[in-house]
């Protein structure tokens, strides 16, 4: 028994390693899903080898658990993230986050200058600075938005 | 030659069997071109790995109770895993990631094509019927 115990889980330790090649690599977020899937599968394979070896009941229900929760992933996935922007699918490099972060402290420097410079100039006409600030929210909007979709 | 002993060898044959449709799945789900054959690689172990697999737990167990959640994995993974592939495989084709020259039949974008030309039709002719209501009332007012 220990030797096809030890084959099978040095065939299940492969194929986990595999689904974790293809989920990194995974040009979208489908081939993740399906990655994952088959990680999930291959998690289930391991606990139960490893129950089937130790004559154990207990872990069971973790096998239940996960059927239930593989699926409620992929669906998941499937439905509300299937649908990426061009060139969201890679990992970013040091030098690019880096260049994005620039951009946005400036971006954010600049809006804190705008903000303050009408409250000096304009503190006897309350009016005129309502105007500037409603004028300056659009913006905010528009610069944090697709950042947050993105994340 | 005890009925135990049957068991075990039968549970550990399915063992190799199970592990091994799982390694066939990664391998297929690295080195297949697109999302539709990597799906199909990936389905292997989903359901007939996961079924061998459970039928040697069951036969190493061999106790009632084991087997009734056994059973209730297998039910789960049989009514969840058609659907999830439904759903990826629709979203995949929704979103462009199934290469059509990797394909022999594709009736799907045929369907779809002849289902949106009949749609056009349809549309013309209700605008037309609408457009003709207006012109009669028109008349009929004026």
């Amino acid at each position: 028994m220990i030797v096809v115990v030890l084959i099978c889980a040095v065939l299940l330790a492969s194929a986990a390693t595999l689904a974790v090649v293809r989920a990194e690599k995974g040009p979208s977020m489908l081939d993740r899903t399906i990655a994952l899937d088959v990680f999930t599968t291959t998690l289930v394979g391991t606990i139960a080898l490893e129950a089937a070896w130790s004559r154990r009941t207990e872990t069971i229900p973790i096998l239940v658990v996960l059927s239930l929760v593989g699926f409620v992933g992929s669906v998941t996935i499937a439905r509300f993230a299937s649908v990426e922007p061009e060139g969201e699918g890679r990992i970013k490099t040091r030098e690019e986050i880096a260049a994005e972060e620039a951009e946005r402290l400036a971006a954010e420097e600049g809006e804190q200058e705008k903000a303050v410079d009408p409250e000096h100039g304009a503190e006897h006409e309350p009016d005129a600075l309502h105007e500037v600030e409603e004028a300056a929210a659009p913006e905010v909007d528009g610069t944090t938005g697709p950042e947050e979709a993105r994340s | 030659m005890s009925w135990t002993l049957v068991a075990d060898v039968v549970a550990a044959i399915f063992l190799l069997c199970g592990a091994f449709l799982a390694f066939a799945a990664g391998v297929g789900v690295v080195r297949f071109p697109d999302l539709l054959a990597r799906m199909h690689a990936a389905t292997k172990p989903q359901v007939l790995g996961l079924i061998l697999v459970l039928i040697a737990l069951g036969l190493r167990l061999r106790s009632w109770s084991a087997v009734g959640m056994l059973v209730l994995v297998v039910i789960f993974q049989l009514m969840t895993s058609p659907v999830a592939a439904h759903m990826v495989g629709r979203a995949g084709y929704r979103t462009g990631k199934v290469r059509p020259d990797l394909l022999v039949l594709d009736d799907l974008t045929a369907d779809q094509e002849a289902a949106d030309r009949e749609k056009d039709v349809a549309d013309r002719e209700a605008a037309a019927r609408a457009e003709d209501a207006e012109g009669d009332g028109g008349t009929r007012r004026g």
